[in-house]
């Protein structure tokens, strides 16, 4: 047993310098040269200022911006740094309640809205920090934005369109809006 | 299910098995010793460094052996684990000047790391500073990968060897495991995520000015820093407004890609793989779950090679393979169908169950993940379990119930598969009345007493640690969901723990002393008493001759063989832990079709 120590304490430290200090140096040094921007968060600037990261969903509430998924972290929604779910169950009945909570949101800031509700509208991300929500749920707001804004609703759409994003090479995830883009674009573009 | 599901499933598998063969053979070469390709012998290389260690390379070990150094190196590891948590206050790369750790929390992570299981009772980003992630827990993720890899490497050679007394030395094992296979891999996996987006800085978080005002309730403190409470016990608070976001940072692509290459799991970030600084792009979700499985399958390969007989891997991945994309279509079959109580309040149902998932992965992607995260030991997880529909709910805990065996996680799965066709031919020859050989090694009373214990040891460890939870006031403290979804939490978070899943019904409050000690128990024992009886099974077989197949042998690559361990598998399982699942998923879906 005692022969065994020395060569355990060695191939430990040995292996711990080369995994645990080399190689993350390593994989720092060619992220810092090659994709210097993504290696630092994917940040947006708005002259020179951070204004957010594109990976990094914002919470949104007031009726002239599109709204983006529920939000469970703590202490407010959109928390970046502490991430995480609701971990309720499907039976729970705190999440029904918190549903319910959200649809009559939607119903107030839109009251003549008769489209079926988009339920990542109405269901927080894994996350807490989704950036995106569906082409459905960006279309279920056009109406509501486009009033807040007074846009007509057709110009909105193609606004909507263009920060749609298909599958990724045609295959990957699902078809998604990239909700700050989104309303960066409104609020340079259609200021209130 | 959606064609798209099919089509990502079916990419999914075609992109694996072509990875399979050459990783595998790849794989042998290495541990067999041959030249590599650009590296040659290596022996120039290596000699130096094992000689600083005061490892003599053409000593072999005896089981006994290559099982203390085992257990004494992933002491050592769990050891420093808990060093740096204890004491990350006053070491560097602390930027957030994040608090040391606690005992028992620091306790509970040091052995989950160390056993490839990668629990988390605390959310990373308010919890571990870059040093501890990157230095410890990182570190964790190779080694104890390397670890499981080693002690299957260990058990081929006890099948592949003549009358041998040894199976190798568990040092050169190591360090030829963690250098050629684990750490060229990770490196280019984490420049790939980088280019997606995953961060990889040192600095501190970054705050950022938002579009839009936030309003949101904090606690009114008292002067001691303490919340005030009403007349009833409630917390009183204060609206409060915001427009600044804390954007966390940190070395994240490094270890990434080794979380997922060595299905180990942990995230950097409490959301882990939900993150979008972990896994920013459906290209990243689809390269994570191909890391999950790339090497538990490539063994199958290396297996076939170091026998000398391809085919009874093939046997093997045929196995794997089957049982998998029968507990993939159920897992995205499920998460796929919504929530009907949903559907009552107008609610379109038609993307599926989408709490705790993300837009851009939506059900059917979350729910492949899934069940790629559970069979394989992993615990990674880029969708929320506890918000799965019952039934979604429930093929992830009956993935980890399986005992991890299908892909499973790297080297265990092959070594937990083989001890169950240790057990497949040993039920077969009973039937026929004649001693069982598998690969030329007869299987007498000593390898089935240790095949006894590798498949049996957890679901005791999870049986009892959840009958134990649900009867003392500490353990039914931590439920979050009322019902039967809340026994469903506590015995999830067992089987994720005894079998070193690491994945959770992450509603369990289980930062707690009571947790973490059950917890830590579960996955160390859990761990190593199937590897200690795997290498003992391995030194057992090794000393055996190999005798050659007679008309009576009964073949293991055949589809007889293939059908035979796939109902050993899921028997087992199914004998086990059917009484349990009854009371959690399966009543929960039963009040779901009566209430809805």
């Amino acid at each position: 047993m005692a022969a065994l120590v020395r060569p355990a304490l060695s191939v430990f430290l040995l292996l711990t310098l080369v995994t645990g200090i080399g190689y993350p140096l390593a994989v720092t040094g060619i992220a810092k040269l090659v994709f210097p921007e993504a290696a630092q968060g994917s940040l947006l600037r708005v002259d020179g200022t951070p204004v957010g990261s594109t990976l990094i969903g914002q919470n949104f509430t007031a009726p002239d911006y599109f709204w983006g998924r529920p939000s469970a972290t703590a202490p407010r929604p959109y928390n970046a740094a502490a991430s995480g779910g609701s971990n309720q169950g499907p039976l729970n009945p705190a999440l029904t309640d918190a549903v319910k909570a959200r649809i009559a949101a939607l119903k107030a800031a839109d009251p003549g809205n008769s489209l079926p509700i988009p339920i990542d509208l109405i269901t927080a991300s894994g996350s807490g920090l989704d950036p995106h929500i569906s082409p459905a749920a960006a279309h279920y707001q056009v109406a509501r934005v486009a009033r807040a804004r007074q846009l007509s609703p057709a110009a909105l759409s193609a606004l909507v369109a263009e920060c749609t994003e298909g599958r990724q090479w045609g295959v990957f995830g699902e078809p998604r809006v990239h909700v700050l883009k989104l309303n960066l674009a409104l609020a340079s573009r259609h200021p209130d | 299910m959606t064609h798209h599901a099919w089509l990502i499933l079916g990419l999914y598998l075609l992109v694996l098995l072509l990875a399979v063969w050459p990783l595998g053979r790849y794989i042998a070469n290495v541990m067999e010793g041959r030249p590599l390709l650009g590296l040659g012998l290596r022996g120039g290389f290596e000699s130096p460094l094992y000689r600083l260690c005061g490892v003599r390379r053409d000593e072999e070990m005896d089981w006994l052996h290559y099982a203390l150094a085992l257990l004494l190196f992933n002491l050592i590891g769990a050891l420093a684990v808990y060093a740096l948590q204890r004491l990350q206050l006053w070491l560097p790369l602390n930027p957030q000047g994040l608090p040391n750790v606690s005992p028992d929390s620091s306790f509970n992570t040091a052995i989950s790391f160390a056993t490839n299981t990668n629990w988390q009772g605390y959310g990373g980003e308010t919890t571990m500073s870059y040093l501890t992630q990157m230095l410890g827990l990182a570190v964790q993720n190779f080694l104890s990968a390397a670890t499981g890899i080693v002690v299957v490497i260990a058990l081929i050679r006890g099948f592949a060897g003549h009358s041998a007394q040894t199976i190798g030395n568990a040092w050169v094992d190591l360090s030829r495991v963690t250098l050629y296979v684990l750490l060229p891999i990770a490196l280019i996996f984490a420049v790939v995520l980088v280019s997606q987006g995953v961060i990889q800085n040192f600095s501190p978080y970054q705050d950022v000015t938002t579009l839009d005002v936030t309003r949101y309730d904090t606690p009114r403190l008292d002067a001691a820093g303490l919340a005030l409470q009403d007349a009833q016990g409630g917390v009183l608070t204060a609206p409060t407004t915001s427009r600044t976001q804390t954007l966390a940072m940190g070395p994240v692509a490094s270890q990434e890609a080794i979380k997922m290459l060595g299905t180990n799991g942990g995230g950097f970030f409490n959301a882990n793989s939900a993150h979008p600084y972990e896994n920013p792009t459906p290209l990243t979700n689809f390269m994570q779950m191909l890391l999950i499985f790339l090497i538990p399958a490539a063994l199958c390969t290396t297996f076939g090679r170091m026998v000398g007989d391809a085919r009874q891997g093939w046997a093997l991945l045929t196995a794997m393979t089957l049982m998998f994309i029968g507990m993939a279509v159920a897992a995205m079959h499920f998460e796929q169908q919504g929530n009907p109580l949903l559907a009552n309040l107008g609610v379109d149902l038609s993307p599926g169950n989408l709490e705790g998932k993300e837009t851009r992965f939506g059900s059917a992607e979350s729910g492949l993940f899934a069940a790629i995260t559970t069979l394989a030991s992993c615990g990674a997880v880029n969708s929320m379990h506890d918000s799965f529909m019952p039934l979604g709910g429930f093929m992830t805990l009956w993935n980890m119930m399986l005992g991890e065996v299908v892909f499973g996680g790297v080297g265990t799965g092959l070594y937990g598969l083989l001890v169950f066709a240790v057990m497949a031919v040993f039920i077969a020859g009973l039937m026929i009345g004649r001693t069982p050989e598998y690969l030329g090694k007869k299987i007498e009373a000593f390898d089935m007493k240790m095949v006894a214990i590798a498949i049996l040891v957890t679901p005791i460890l999870v049986l009892a640690g959840t009958a134990i939870a649900v009867t003392t006031a500490a353990g039914v403290a931590g439920i979050a969901n009322p019902g039967p979804h809340g026994l469903t939490e506590i015995l999830y978070a067992f089987t994720s723990a005894a079998n070193n899943n690491g994945s959770a019904f992450a509603g369990l409050s289980a930062n707690t002393p009571f947790y973490n000690g059950m917890l830590g128990a579960a996955m160390w024992f859990g761990r190593f008493g199937v590897i200690v009886a795997v290498l003992a099974l391995a030194g057992s077989l090794a000393a055996k001759p190999r005798i050659a197949a007679s008309a009576g042998t009964m073949p293991t690559r055949d589809v007889l063989f293939v059908v035979l361990l796939i109902g050993t598998v899921v028997l087992v399982g199914a004998l086990n832990y059917v009484p349990a699942l009854a009371l959690g998923p399966v009543v929960e879906q039963l009040m779901l079709r009566s209430v809805a």
